[in-house]
């Protein structure tokens, strides 16, 4: 029996969420589908934890859907890059939903909970999907999983709030452009190679060389891609889906959707593409690195703007996705390194802010900066939570933030390049304008007249803190992410110029 | 017509390529450019549909028939892959119709209006109309 779990842990991972969903909506109102997909998220989580521990040595585990031959049939192939990012997305799972239940109480009406808890293992399962799969257009099926779920978690806003419809409608649009730009780009290398395994798509685009066709494919991708993981400027479907999404699922997306979307384009640029791939090379150098460095001032500086503490959050996450996509042009270890370290902090960072804002939704009844006057002395552990982690998205020492900026610094300095080095500080200092706004209306501004406004609950605090804690405890001991995150980028790389050097 | 400079074979020869150009940017372009949000969605879904035809055109052999097993051993087959490939693709078309069309629905039911620019007063109202409470997320 646990050979047979041990076996079939990566079929696992992706089947048991897919399976427990349509489970949830037939269990009915009250608590009973909230624990079930509690119960769900925690099995999975242990599943990637099982998987992170078997690929950390360096094993890659390749798993044959339905038992047919790997380039034909689909593959599921897990190294140290995917473990690490399913463990994010499984971890920050299970610790919302245990948040979401009394601010999921508070925003949807108790008929739709149970169907609220299926679109969430549904999107669970899509974004596991998207990442443990070795196949191109098995990618885009999962995409669209987890997308058209998100679609309905954020449309599901609405009843708080009717602009959430036409943040999901936009959000929709969007989406279905980039994931059929994707399709078209994987269309294009099939053309090429007439395989869609991704291991075996690297090894054949080598041999068949560069070509019109190829670039084609990876603009298109590059482009559909972007849309999915708000590269800016393709980000305008991300501030107003973030705002008005129920906050348990914003702080959910928040960690783990453009995270996964990322992962796509790492594997893709790295694996598929290859490292010495010229063309990509110089539209990461040309293109892509101008337009992080805009993303980083621009967000930031929209982000000083906003009342509303979710959208401000929001925009603040596009200048975060930035600062990832411009570890990625560096093409450098170092570089990937800070990349993939900053998917893990960022995750951690974003998901307990957006959090503390679900608990001011809960408590105050709203998170607009200019009514939270105050706040910090009637909710003091909510609010000291989001000090720190406003202290940690700024990147002061000791906090997550900090190492993924000190990596970030380290490889723009290793290639000489300190303009951008200093560019990276200049935008962090953006950072603490707009969290600053947040920490003077909370302890210094008086609190308006007549509001009654109570702690969080232990069920909401406690995930909160969780993540906080993660973020100080990675922050200061970062030994272990950063080893897993340049573990990850060796081996992109190592597997990636083996191929082109021929 | 090597005299003009044209190689109509070549242009000829890939019409279902030059279609797929011109519907994909046909779509694209009422995706972008309608204010209706139905018709938004009829845009989508011709751009979805030039995909699928760029997938049909690869999967082409010339000569090839229907993939399906025949007696005879020598039957050239077209690729059935990306014929497969584009059932999943319109499954999933599908699906995305039928969210957006029901996002619609319940667009008309709260604004009463499927015109973006129209919402977007109402929406530009609620941020900065008469005492309404600004960004705030609980109307």
């Amino acid at each position: 029996m646990m050979s047979l779990i041990e076996a079939n842990l990566p079929a696992l991972q992706v089947v048991l969420p897919l399976v427990a969903a349509p489970l949830c909506a037939l269990l009915g109102r009250g608590d009973r589908s909230w624990a079930f997909a509690c119960l769900v998220t925690f099995v999975t989580f242990a599943v990637s934890v099982a998987l992170f521990a078997e690929t950390y040595a360096g094993t890659i585990i390749s798993y044959r859907m339905g038992g047919w031959e790997i380039p034909l049939g689909i593959e599921y192939r897990v190294d140290r890059l995917n473990a690490f990012v399913l463990l994010i997305i499984s971890g920050s799972a299970a610790l919302v939903l245990p948040y979401a239940r009394r601010i999921v109480a508070a925003e949807i009406p108790a008929e739709r909970q149970p169907l609220f808890y299926t679109a969430f293992l549904l999107c669970i399962t899509g974004l596991l999907g998207i990442t443990i799969t070795g196949d191109a257009f098995n990618i885009f099926v999962f995409l669209e999983i987890s997308s058209l779920a998100t679609y309905a978690l954020v449309a599901s806003g609405s009843w708080v709030n009717k602009r959430a419809l036409t943040a999901a409608y936009n959000y929709l649009i969007m989406g279905t452009v980039g994931a059929t730009f994707f399709v078209i780009g994987v269309g294009m290398l099939y053309m090429i190679t007439g395989t869609l395994n991704l291991a075996d798509l690297a090894v054949r685009i080598v041999e068949h060389g560069d070509s019109s066709t190829l670039r084609m494919g990876f603009v298109f991708i590059l482009i559909g891609i972007g849309l999915k993981l708000a590269m800016f400027p393709l980000h305008l479907w991300l501030p107003n889906a973030y705002a008005y999404a129920p906050s348990a699922v914003t702080a959910f997306l928040a960690a783990t959707a453009t995270k996964a979307a990322v992962y796509v384009m790492l594997r893709f640029m790295f694996t598929v593409f290859g490292f010495d791939y010229e063309f990509q090379a110089d539209t990461l150098r040309m293109v892509v690195l101008p337009l992080a460095v805009i993303a980083m001032f621009a967000a930031s500086i929209v982000a000083i703007f906003q009342d509303n503490l979710k959208r401000m959050l929001a925009y603040s996450s596009i200048a975060q996705i930035g600062y990832i996509l411009l570890g990625l042009t560096f093409l450098t270890e170092t570089g990937l390194t800070a990349s993939i370290v900053h998917l893990f902090n960022h995750a951690v960072t974003k998901a307990a802010l957006f959090m503390v804002a679900g608990c001011f939704v809960l408590s105050a009844g709203t998170c607009s900066i200019s009514k939270l006057g105050g706040i910090g002395r009637d909710m003091p552990w909510t609010t000291a939570a989001f000090v720190v982690g406003g202290l940690s998205l700024i990147g002061l020492p000791l906090t997550v933030g900090f190492i993924s900026k000190w990596y970030l610094v380290l490889a723009a300095l290793e290639l000489g390049w300190w303009p951008v080095a200093l560019m990276i500080m200049a935008s962090s200092l953006l950072a603490i304008i707009y969290v600053w706004r947040v920490i003077e209306a909370a302890y210094l501004q008086p609190a308006p007249e007549g509001v009654v406004r109570k702690e969080a609950p232990l069920s909401m605090l406690i995930p909160t803190w969780i993540f906080i804690g993660l973020s100080i405890w990675f922050g200061i001991n970062a030994m272990l992410t950063s080893t897993a995150a340049g573990r990850a980028a060796s081996a992109l790389i190592d597997s990636s110029h083996i191929l082109w050097k021929e | 017509m090597s005299d003009l400079g044209i190689d109509l074979d070549y242009i000829m020869g890939r019409y279902n390529y030059w279609l797929f150009c011109i519907l994909m940017m046909t779509g694209l372009y009422i995706t972008v450019s309608r204010g209706n949000l139905i018709k938004k969605i009829v845009g989508l879904n011709i751009f979805q549909t030039a995909v699928f035809m760029l997938y049909i055109s690869m999967g082409k052999v010339i000569g090839g028939t229907a993939p399906i097993l025949t007696e005879v051993p020598e039957t050239i087959y077209s690729n059935p892959l990306p014929h497969v490939l584009i059932l999943t693709a319109i499954v999933v078309g599908i699906a995305t119709t039928a969210v957006a069309l029901a996002l619609v629905v319940r667009i008309r039911e709260s604004y009463g209006t499927i015109e973006e620019d129209e919402i977007l007063e109402l929406e530009h109202d609620m941020d900065f109309g008469s005492g309404a409470a600004q960004g705030d997320p609980v109307a």
